[in-house]
C-alpha cells in the first residue's frame, strides 16, 4: 500500500492550494479527484478577486501560493475596485479566461515533484487509534496518510435544483460524493446545508451589444502577483452592464410557484449578500431594477455569464426572463442557471489550523467549511495544507492570525463564530483594515512563509529584493525602486496615525492570548459560568481569553469569570 | 476565590439600630449554627439567641438563611440581624473569627463573588457600589438605574444605532460597484451618528454619579476672623443634616457632608486666605484653602468685596455689624432668615448644577470614556475619506462594547473592586 504525508480530496480552489501548499512545505502529496482535467475550473463566475476576495488573493500569493498567478496568467480584463478610497480597501478584480486559469492551476501544479494526482472517489477515511491513517477509494485503492485535507466543495451531498428538476451533483454534470458525506454524517460531525447558485450562462454571439454600456479594463496593467510577470499580456476584453425591469420582475413572481426556494424545497441557508434573482425581487419589491454585469468567460469562448442573475427557476422562466432584458431580448441560454443545495461542517469543530478538535489528522477547507468564493476557498487550502504538511512532518502549526491577514480574519471568524449563510470575506469583517491591504500582503505574509518553509527559492529572493527598496523608500530614496513599493510605503505613511493605534489594540489582543482558558471537559470548573456559556464555549472550543472574547453569545460576566479564574489557577 | 468562607459586617458602622453581618461560602450555614443553633429554614426570618464559645449569649439575632446558587453572592449565604450597638457587633464577630474555616471578607468581596458566580454584571456591580454609597433620592435613583442595566440598555441602543451607522458606511465600501446591495442613501449614516453624537454630549452634560454622591462643594473662604467659622456652624444649624464631619485643626480646611432639601453638599471652612503669614501650619491651611476654591461650585467670598476671586459669592457676615455694601448677599448669624436665605440661594445653584433630568448617570470613568466615543463620532463625521470615518466609528464601537463590559482587564476589576467599603 503506497504511503503519502498529506492526502487531499478535491481539486478546486481549495484543493489545489492545500496540495501545493503541503508541497512545498516538503510533503509527499497526493491529491485525488473525480476528474483531474477539471482540476483548477472556475465553477461560476469567470472573476477572481474584488473587495476582500482580493486581498485574500495577494496573501495566498504572498505564502507563494496558486491563485495570483493563474488569474495573471487567465487576465482578460482588469479593474482595481474602489479605486477612488484608501488603498486599504482597493480590490483588485480580474476576469479571467476559464480554460487559460484552469491550465495555470494545472501547469503550476505540476512543478511539484513531490505531487501525485490520481482520478478516483474517496469514499471512506481509514482511522487507527482516533487518528486519520487513510483513504479508500471508488476503485477499490487504498492509500496510508498522516493527514487528509477535505475540500469537496459542494460535492458533499451535492443536490442541484432547478423549478422543478432535481440532480445529484456537485456541478452541472458531475456526480456527487454521498458515501464520504455518510461517513462524516455517521461520525457524528456536525453536518447542515447550505445552498449557493449559479446563472444562465448566455451565448455572447446572440447578444446585443450595441444597446449597451460598455465597461472598459483598467488602461494601466497591474498584476495580481507579487513575482515579476514573464508574460505578454493577454488581449483585453470589456464587459457591459444591463438591468432587469418591471416586466422580467412580473416573469418572476409567476415562476415563484415552482421556486425550489420559495416552495421549500432547499433547506440549506442561502447568502443575503449574493442572492438570487428572485430572492432580489422578492426582498427589494419595491426596485424597479437589478443591475446585471455581462463577463466574458475567454478569448475564444463565446460563453458570457450574466453575474447579477443567479437563478434556480425553471427553465422555461430563465428564457422568458432573459427576453426581458434590454440587450438580450435575442440571447440564446447555454447552460441554465439552477441552485446547489451541500452539506457543510459546523467549522466550530475545527481549531486555528482547520484541522478538526475530535480527529487528530483531518482538515478540511472552502466550501464544507461554509464559505463562498473561490478566494475564501483557496486562502483556506492553504493555511490547511500548510498545517496538514505540519502534522504529518511535525513540523510547526502555520497560523496567521487577525492582525497579520485576511486569511486570520475568516480562520478566526469561522472556528470561533461559526456561519448561518455562506461566510463571504468583506473587508468590515477586519478590525485592522487600515493596515491589512491588498498592496502590502507580501510585506505582511512572506516573511512568515519563509519562516515556515511554505516559499520556494524565487519567491524568497524577490521578497529579499523588494525588502531592501523598502528599507530605503521608508529613508526617501526614489532610486530604483518598484513604483508599487514606493506607493506602499507612502500608504503606510498616509495612515500612520490609526496604524499606530491600533498597534495597541493588537497589543491587548496579543496579550489576551496568553490567558489560557479551561478545555470544555473542565469548563464546569469554572465558578459562574451559566450552562449556557458552557454550551457555547464547548462548541467553540477556544483555548485563549482573546479566542473566548468572540465567540458569540460569550458575556462580559463569562469573560470575568475565565479571566478570574485564569488568574486563579496561575 | 470561592473557596474560602468569609464574613463581614454589611451595614454601616455602628452603633446603629439594626447591623447586618453576612457571611458566605461553602461553610456559611455550619459557622452560622455554631452561633445560632438550628437554623431557620431558608429565606424564613428566624429569632436565634446567638451564642460565643464558651455558651455566653451575645444578641438575640434574626437568623435568614439563603442557599446557594440563588443568593445575592450565589453562595449560601446566612445573615444575622443584630442589635447595632458596638460591642455586640465586636462579640458577634469575634465569634465568627475563632471558627477555623472562617475569614473576614476583603473589600468588595462578596460584590466580587456575585460577579463571578454569574449573579450580577458588570455595570450592576458598579451600580451597587454607588447604592451602597447613595444617601439622596437623585443619588439613589442614578444608582438603581444603574444596577437595574438602565445604563446598559441604553449603552446597548447606542451600540445597535452605531453598528446600523456602521453598516452603511461599510457596505459602501465593501460593495463599491454592487450597487444593488447597499440600497438606501450613502450618507444616511451621519443622521444616526449624529443623533447618538448628540444625545451623548447630552448625558455628558448631566453630573455624574461621583458629583451626585458628593453633592455641591461650598467653599468658605476669606481673611481670618472674617467670620467663616461662625457662618459654617450657623448653616450647619439650619435644619441641615450632618454625614460626615471631619475634624481638623481650626487652621486647616473644615469639611462637613450635609443633606438638606434633598440635595447633597460638601461644606468646606477654609483657614484665612493670606499671604502674609510667616506661620508654616498656617502656610499648608492657606494652601489648601486655595486647592478647594479651585475645585468649588460656590465660593462664598467673606472679605472685602475687592479682593474676591473671581466667580465667589460675596457674603457680607456680621451683617449685623457692619453696612453691607457690594455684597450679593449678607447673613448674620443672630439672624436665622438670613441663614434660611443662604440656604436657599444655594438649593438653587445646587438644583440647578445637580439638575438630574435624565434616568441615568455616568460614573467619572464612563463620562471619560463616552467623551472619547462622541470626539470619534464627531471625527467620523467630519472626515470626507470613507475609509478614516469607517475607522473613526470601529473606534467608537469598540470603546463602547469596552464600557458595556466587553473588555474585561485586571486593571478595571481591581479598580472596580476597590471602591468597595469592607463587606458589601
Amino acid at each position: 500500500m503506497k504511503h503519502y504525508d498529506v492526502v487531499v480530496v478535491g481539486g478546486g480552489h481549495a484543493g489545489t492550494e492545500a496540495a501545493a501548499a503541503a508541497a512545498r512545505r516538503g510533503a509527499a502529496v497526493l491529491l485525488v479527484t473525480q476528474r483531474a482535467a477539471q482540476i483548477g475550473v472556475m465553477s461560476c463566475n469567470p472573476s477572481i478577486g474584488g473587495v476582500g476576495k482580493g486581498h485574500l488573493v495577494r496573501e495566498i500569493d504572498a505564502l507563494d501560493g496558486l491563485m495570483g498567478v493563474a488569474a495573471d496568467d487567465a487576465t482578460i480584463h482588469r479593474r482595481m475596485l474602489n479605486r477612488s478610497k484608501g488603498l486599504a480597501v482597493q480590490g483588485p478584480r480580474v476576469q479571467a479566461d476559464r480554460r487559460l486559469y484552469r491550465g495555470s492551476v494545472q501547469a503550476q501544479l505540476r512543478e511539484y515533484a513531490s505531487l501525485t494526482i490520481i482520478e478516483d472517489e474517496a469514499i471512506e477515511l481509514e482511522t487507527i487509534g482516533g487518528s486519520i491513517a487513510g483513504v479508500r477509494f471508488d476503485s477499490g485503492l487504498s492509500v496510508r496518510g498522516r493527514a487528509v485535507v477535505i475540500a469537496t466543495g459542494t460535492f458533499l451531498g451535492g443536490r442541484l435544483f432547478r423549478g422543478t428538476e432535481r440532480l445529484d451533483g456537485g456541478r452541472i454534470d458531475e456526480r456527487p460524493s454521498h458515501r464520504l458525506s455518510q461517513q462524516f454524517r455517521s461520525m457524528d460531525l456536525p453536518i447542515t446545508r447550505l445552498k449557493t447558485g449559479t446563472p444562465p450562462r448566455l451565448d455572447g454571439r446572440t447578444i446585443d451589444w450595441s444597446r449597451l454600456e460598455r465597461q472598459a479594463s483598467d488602461e494601466d496593467v497591474w498584476r495580481m502577483s507579487f513575482l515579476p510577470y514573464p508574460r505578454r499580456s493577454l488581449p483585453q476584453l470589456s464587459c457591459a452592464i444591463t438591468r432587469t425591469n418591471e416586466r422580467g420582475h412580473n416573469v418572476i413572481r409567476s415562476g415563484l410557484s415552482d421556486s425550489p426556494l420559495f416552495a421549500g424545497a432547499i433547506e440549506g441557508g442561502g447568502p443575503r449578500y449574493c442572492p438570487s434573482i428572485e430572492d432580489k425581487v422578492h426582498r427589494f419589491g419595491d426596485r424597479d431594477g437589478h443591475q446585471i454585469f455581462l463577463e466574458p468567460e475567454g478569448l475564444d469562448d463565446h460563453v458570457i455569464y450574466p453575474n447579477g442573475i443567479s437563478t434556480s427557476l425553471s427553465r422555461d422562466i430563465q428564457e422568458r426572463l432573459i427576453a426581458t432584458i434590454a440587450g438580450l431580448e435575442r440571447a440564446r441560454i447555454t447552460t441554465y442557471g439552477y441552485a446547489v443545495e451541500y452539506d457543510h461542517l459546523d467549522p466550530r469543530s475545527l481549531d486555528h489550523r482547520l484541522g478538526l478538535h475530535d480527529l487528530p489528522g483531518l482538515f478540511c477547507a472552502g466550501q464544507i467549511n461554509g464559505s463562498t468564493g473561490y478566494e475564501e476557498a483557496a486562502a483556506q487550502g492553504l493555511i490547511a495544507g500548510l498545517n496538514a504538511a505540519a502534522h504529518a512532518l511535525s513540523l510547526d502549526s502555520f497560523v496567521c492570525d487577525r492582525a497579520a491577514g485576511y486569511m486570520g480574519v475568516m480562520v478566526d471568524d469561522l472556528v470561533l463564530q461559526g456561519v448561518s449563510e455562506p461566510y463571504r470575506m468583506l473587508t468590515a469583517r477586519a478590525e485592522y483594515r487600515l493596515a491589512l491591504r491588498a498592496d502590502n500582503a507580501e510585506t505582511r505574509l512572506t516573511g512568515l512563509g519563509v519562516a515556515a518553509g511554505a516559499v520556494r527559492e524565487q519567491r524568497r529572493a524577490s521578497f529579499e529584493r523588494r525588502q531592501e527598496m523598502r528599507v530605503r523608500a521608508r529613508a526617501g530614496d526614489r532610486r530604483e525602486i518598484d513604483p508599487d513599493v514606493y506607493r506602499e510605503v507612502e500608504e503606510d505613511a498616509r495612515y500612520a496615525p490609526y496604524l499606530e493605534r491600533q498597534t495597541a489594540e493588537i497589543a491587548r489582543m496579543r496579550a489576551d492570548r496568553d490567558v489560557t482558558i479551561p478545555s470544555p471537559k473542565t469548563l464546569h470548573a469554572v465558578p459562574g459560568l451559566s450552562t449556557e456559556m458552557i454550551e457555547r464555549l464547548s462548541i467553540a472550543r477556544p483555548t485563549t481569553l482573546d479566542e473566548a472574547s468572540r465567540v458569540r453569545g460569550i458575556t462580559p460576566a463569562a469573560l470575568s469569570a475565565l479571566w478570574l479564574h485564569a488568574r486563579k489557577s496561575a | 476565590m470561592g473557596d474560602d468562607t468569609i464574613y463581614a459586617l454589611s451595614s454601616g458602622a455602628p452603633p446603629a439600630a439594626i447591623a447586618v453581618m453576612r457571611v458566605s461560602g461553602r461553610d456559611a450555614r455550619a459557622a452560622a449554627a455554631v452561633l445560632a443553633g438550628a437554623l431557620p429554614p431558608p429565606r424564613r426570618a428566624g429569632v436565634r439567641t446567638l451564642r460565643g464559645g464558651d455558651g455566653t449569649p451575645l444578641d438575640r439575632a434574626l437568623v435568614l438563611v439563603f442557599p446557594g446558587p440563588n443568593s445575592a453572592t450565589g453562595e449560601d449565604l446566612v445573615e444575622l440581624h443584630l442589635h447595632g450597638g458596638r460591642a455586640v457587633v465586636a462579640a458577634v464577630g469575634a465569634a465568627l473569627a475563632a471558627q477555623p474555616k472562617l475569614r473576614q471578607a476583603r473589600p468588595g468581596e462578596f460584590t466580587r463573588r456575585a460577579l463571578t458566580n454569574g449573579r450580577i454584571d458588570l455595570h450592576q456591580a458598579e451600580g451597587l457600589a454607588d447604592l451602597l454609597e447613595a444617601e439622596t433620592e437623585d443619588q439613589r435613583r442614578a444608582a438603581l438605574a444603574a444596577s437595574d442595566g438602565g445604563l446598559g440598555e441604553t449603552l446597548a441602543r447606542w451600540m445597535r444605532a452605531l453598528s446600523d451607522a456602521a453598516a452603511i458606511v461599510e457596505a459602501a465600501i465593501d460593495y463599491d460597484e454592487e450597487a444593488d446591495v447597499s440600497g438606501g442613501h450613502a450618507d444616511a449614516w451621519r443622521a444616526i451618528v449624529m443623533a447618538v453624537r448628540d444625545e451623548m454630549i447630552g448625558l455628558l452634560a448631566q453630573p455624574t454619579v461621583e458629583r451626585l454622591r458628593d453633592g455641591l462643594m461650598v467653599v468658605l473662604a476669606g481673611p481670618p476672623n472674617a467670620g467663616k467659622s461662625s457662618l459654617f456652624n450657623a448653616l450647619l444649624g439650619r435644619d441641615a443634616a450632618i454625614v460626615t464631619p471631619i475634624a481638623g485643626t481650626t487652621r486647616d480646611v473644615i469639611e462637613a457632608q450635609v443633606i438638606r432639601a434633598g440635595i447633597p453638599y460638601r461644606l468646606c471652612d477654609t483657614a484665612g486666605l493670606t499671604d502674609a503669614t510667616e506661620n508654616v501650619v498656617e502656610q499648608i491651611g492657606v494652601e489648601r484653602a486655595r486647592a478647594l476654591s479651585a475645585r468649588a461650585d460656590v465660593i462664598l467670598w467673606l472679605g472685602e468685596s475687592g479682593s474676591a476671586p473671581p466667580g465667589a459669592v460675596r457674603v457680607a457676615a456680621k451683617a449685623d455689624l457692619a453696612l453691607s455694601r457690594n455684597a450679593d448677599i449678607s447673613v448674620s448669624t443672630h439672624w436665622p432668615e438670613s441663614i434660611d436665605r443662604l440656604w436657599q440661594f444655594l438649593a438653587a445653584t445646587g438644583r440647578e448644577q445637580l439638575a438630574f433630568t435624565s434616568e441615568i448617570a455616568l460614573r467619572e470613568a464612563q463620562r471619560g470614556a463616552v467623551n472619547d466615543i462622541a470626539s470619534a463620532l464627531t471625527r467620523s463625521l467630519h472626515h470626507t475619506d470613507p475609509l478614516v470615518s469607517a475607522e473613526e466609528l470601529r473606534v467608537a464601537r469598540r470603546r463602547l462594547a469596552g464600557l458595556v463590559g466587553l473588555d474585561a482587564t485586571e486593571a478595571m476589576l481591581d479598580a472596580l473592586f476597590g471602591r468597595f467599603c469592607l463587606g458589601k
